[in-house]
């Protein structure tokens, strides 16, 4: 368990991913089995204690505890977990004064006898021998003793167990075990990037371990023996397995000199969420159906879309973009999002904002891997398939005609016309896809691209600047800047946005000499800089799109917002003002509107 | 009978023994005064006459030049001075180099001030003597950590968490935030006890203090200065500066540095998250909890006044064990952290 408290300890602090990387494969590398194939299975959220809640830890410490001295500590500590792995009183704290001759010779009034331990430190409960507790008494608690313990153990028993275990426990040892049980574990590591760390103990890609993944079931015994090399890979029996995909490059219009029309389709870049759907049958050919919805990053996410799931009848794997559709029309992801990060998904919700998928691809057709097939027909069998499902839910992603690449542009410009028509909102750009590109996993080169709309531009002028973190941290590299608006006294600027990146590392020195010497006003890390009409740096932003905000004063929010170009040039008076961004706002609203009526 | 208070009486600037016509640690400048450490909240320049140990004037001779008081008089430990019949003996706190309990008797009662002590085990930090008890009637402590959250551990273990990073991490710097007075030294010292031989690297705040504790024979091993060493011969070297360099500017000298800070405060995950830091080093100076109360209880004292921290779960705690305590409200009195942000910046051109 230490090991295991040592890494996440490490974990929550480290910021980068490279570092968390390194962290996770040292551990990896230097464990042994299963204690390391739990480990894994926390950090990809495969463990889950139903039974401990908060409220059993914190009834644990008022039975330990001065109820004064926790209101003190859990006051400044500001986090349960935290305050009572800290103040958990243990045996193992003995006074430095015990034992210990403190009179140091220096003349007779010094006190020399030894001083009894004056702490309060109760007795821990001599119970019998608890289930498990036989497994670790001779060595140090493992996270496997905690696992495989909690797996056999009754509600009734755990609180006793748990007390013995955080006995025995140091401070961050007993925080690990308090998070791990409660299931607050966060440390800012995605499942997706602690199978990366598995897979570099084999040189393998992430992508093989994805592939395998549901194949296995915690401690993942043959996963490391795998990828030490001990043993063959092991087989997926799963029959709705997550597929790695294949992802495209962004396109610059130079780009398009070098490539042949003939070569590619294009297709709408719709702006959902990317998934793989996938469904099969369990077993025999006429086993139990079973489906399931996959992120991009192969997360199952089939809890969150049931009615859409319900829509997976055949079997196969198809790849494509998750949108809303209301009444035969495409919502924008500004409606999508207030579907996501629902913690119960409600009839309610699935009414008001019905799933559906757009299919770009098929990857399995039934038992046959389409893979290795070129697109052109992957794409013939993709459109026989949604014809079979015959389910309004899932349609095809329309291709779009063009036979030169100046329609193509034509197109991308106006997507209304150009066969999007009242969808148009929901376009984020154009896809271009080689007809002749198998499906391979990864971003190969030159076989898919993605040709973003252009992006909404404003000039908005730096109000205040933030240190960064990790790498950043002595640089002010998180800007929030204001556009102008109407105040009580004449013209003032208003917060409008927040962005850290888009920025080239030469323009980051600047801004940050700029901040350093401009710096009117300092709130911590953050610094304001002088930002009036004829002095003030103003910022070149690019956003993707606009909603309203009630949580800012300005009442807009920008999506994806970066810094575009430093524009050293302009005046702050002469960069934009609200009215300008509430226009845009009025008008993205109205396109949307009109999709709902047509 | 004489009563402690007839002693000592609280002020706004310090603890003051009218008897004996002096203040202890004064936050202003006084005719007299005792002073228990070389820590600039504590120890600061323009008094009269200052009375501490030989070792604490030296530092603030360090500090604040040579004429940072109009007379000064070092009394080594054990020793015992008379003020009009205040008998004053300074005792080891354990703190840093130099620092002392201030004892002060009159007729037979004894009260003592404490100042910042630690009372840890004496292998725990080579670079000064080790605490020692003192039986008295009026105890004055600190509770820079008085909060039952606050346990410091081994700081052996946090050296060796350390030395682990540097070793996974041998391409990156690691820089370990550590006030310059006391701490930085006592790091240096815990890592050659643990093997560490390699040159260790100082900013140039902690140069002059550092020379001082190596003059009077601590084994600090090969060091040097950050100042002008190549950005690519710091890769997988340990440098100490202090804290509030580890956000500046100065720090892009250093190959991907790994900040580290040690402090007791580490103990606390929001502390440490919001100082930057990325791998908090709990290795304290000060008493913890089990420190403070172990100590509180050891001196019999009956009353017991506490300065500078989180007073109120002190105070609660003396209540529940039937001591009489109260708060002094001294303005002035902080983490050490404070003195050394004036000083972050080495060259931050």
């Amino acid at each position: 368990m230490n090991r295991f408290a040592e890494l996440l300890d490490r974990l929550a602090y480290e910021r980068s991913r490279n570092n968390k990387l390194r962290l996770m494969i040292d551990y990896f590398r230097s464990t042994g089995d299963p204690e390391r194939g739990w480990a894994l299975a926390a950090l990809t959220g495969g463990l889950s204690f139903p039974h401990a809640k908060a409220g059993l830890i914190r009834s644990l410490i008022a039975e330990r505890t001065d109820p004064v001295l926790f209101e003190l500590s859990y006051d400044y500590v500001g986090d349960l977990s935290e305050t009572v792995a800290l103040m958990w009183p243990t045996q193992s704290a003995p006074s430095p004064l015990a034992g210990e001759d403190w009179g140091g010779g220096s003349g007779g009034d010094v006190q020399t006898a030894t001083i009894a331990l004056p702490l309060s430190t109760p007795t821990p409960d001599p119970s019998p021998q608890g289930e498990g507790e036989s497994l670790c008494k001779e060595h140090n608690l493992t996270l496997t003793d905690v696992v495989e313990t909690l797996a056999r153990l009754g509600k009734a028993q755990l609180p006793q167990q748990l007390a013995r275990w955080l006995d025995r426990l140091d401070e961050t040892g007993r925080w690990a075990l308090i998070k791990l049980v409660t299931g607050g574990l966060r440390v800012g590591v995605s499942a997706r990037l602690a199978k990366a760390a598995v897979a570099a103990l084999g040189d393998k890609d992430v992508h093989d371990v994805e592939v395998i993944w549901p194949a296995l079931a915690p401690p993942c015994r043959e996963l490391f023996a795998w990828l030490e090399g001990r043993a063959g890979k092991p087989v997926s029996g799963d029959p709705a397995p997550f597929r790695p995909p294949m992802l495209a490059h962004a396109l610059d219009n130079a780009d398009l000199a070098g490539l042949n029309p003939a070569d590619f389709t294009a297709e709408w870049k719709w702006d959902g969420i990317r998934v793989q759907a996938v469904a099969g049958r369990e077993g025999k050919p006429d086993g139990r159906l079973v489906a399931r919805l996959y992120s991009r990053t192969g997360e199952e996410i089939s809890k969150s879309f049931p009615d859409l799931l319900a829509a997976l009848r055949l079997p196969g794997a198809i790849d494509g973009e998750l949108l809303i559709m209301r009444d035969r029309r495409v919502q924008t992801f500004n409606v999508l999002q207030q579907r996501l990060n629902r913690k119960t998904v409600t009839a309610k919700l699935t009414a008001e904002f019905p799933a559906h998928l757009r299919a770009y691809d098929l990857l399995a057709d039934g038992e046959e891997d389409l893979r290795e097939r070129p697109f052109a027909e992957r794409r013939a069998r993709l459109e026989r398939f949604v014809e079979r499902l015959g389910d309004e839910r899932i349609d095809l992603s329309p291709l779009i005609p063009f036979r030169n690449w100046d329609e193509l542009i034509a197109a991308r410009k106006n997507p209304a016309s150009a066969g999007a028509g009242p969808d148009a909102a929901a376009v984020e750009g154009v896809m271009l896809k080689a007809r002749a590109a198998l499906y391979l996993p990864g971003r190969p080169k030159g076989l898919w691209w993605k040709w973003k709309r252009d992006p909404f531009i404003i000039d908005a002028v730096l109000m205040y600047a933030q240190r960064g973190h990790g790498k950043r941290s002595s640089y002010y590299s998180d800007y929030t800047f204001g556009v102008w608006t109407k105040g009580d006294d004449g013209d003032e600027l208003v917060p409008v946005g927040k962005a850290y990146f888009g920025f080239t590392d030469e323009e980051l020195l600047q801004i940050d000499r700029f901040v350093r010497r401009n710096t009117i006003e300092r709130f911590g890390p953050v610094r304001e800089v002088v930002h009036e009409a004829d002095r003030g740096l103003v910022l070149e932003v690019a956003f993707e799109g606009l909603q309203r905000s009630s949580r800012h004063k300005s009442g807009v929010a920008m999506r994806f917002p970066r810094i575009n170009r430093l524009r050293w040039d302009k005046p702050p008076g002469q960069a934009d003002r609200l009215d300008r961004l509430e226009a845009l706002l009025r008008h993205i609203e109205q396109d949307q509107l009109q999709g709902q009526i047509a | 009978m004489i009563r402690p208070e007839d002693i000592l009486v609280p002020s706004p600037s310090g603890v003051c023994c009218k008897r004996g016509g002096f203040h202890i640690d004064p936050t202003r400048p006084v005719e007299r005064a005792v002073v228990t450490h070389a820590h600039s909240d504590h120890a600061r320049a323009g008094h009269g006459a200052v009375l501490a140990t030989p070792e604490t004037l030296d530092l603030m001779r360090l500090r604040y030049g040579e004429n940072f008081a109009g007379t000064t008089q070092a009394l080594a430990y054990g020793e015992s001075v008379s003020l009009a019949g205040a008998k004053i003996t300074l005792h080891p706190a354990g703190h840093i180099l130099g620092s002392a309990q201030v004892a002060v008797e009159v007729d037979g009662l004894r009260v003592v001030a404490s100042g910042d002590y630690k009372n840890a085990d004496p292998t725990a930090d080579p670079t000064c003597a080790p605490f020692e008890l003192v039986r008295c009637e009026l105890f004055i402590t600190e509770a820079t950590f008085a909060l039952p959250v606050f346990r410091h551990g081994e700081p052996d273990a946090e050296i060796h968490k350390l030395l682990h990073s540097l070793a996974l991490f041998p391409e990156r710097a690691h820089l370990v935030g550590a006030y310059s007075i006391g701490k930085a030294q006592r790091l240096i010292a815990l890592l050659r006890k643990a093997g560490h031989a390699a040159p260790i690297y100082l900013h140039g705040a902690m140069e002059k203090i550092t020379n001082y504790y190596a003059e009077r024979g601590i084994a600090l091993g090969e060091l040097r200065l950050a100042r002008g060493a190549a950005k690519a011969s710091l890769a997988g070297t340990i440098t100490i500066c202090p804290p509030s360099a580890l956000n500046d500017l100065w720090t892009r000298r250093f190959p991907d540095p790994v900040a580290a800070f040690a402090s007791g405060w580490m103990r606390v995950r929001a502390r440490a998250r919001q100082q930057g830091v990325a791998l908090p080093l709990v290795i304290s100076d000060h008493a913890d909890w089990g420190g403070l109360t172990a100590t509180i209880a050891a001196t019999g004292a009956g009353e017991i006044w506490v300065t500078h921290g989180q007073e109120d779960a002190l105070i609660h705690w003396c209540a529940t064990r039937g001591l009489k305590a109260r708060p002094l409200d001294i303005v002035g009195y902080g983490d050490e952290e404070g003195e050394d942000s004036s000083e972050g910046s080495e060259d931050a051109s």
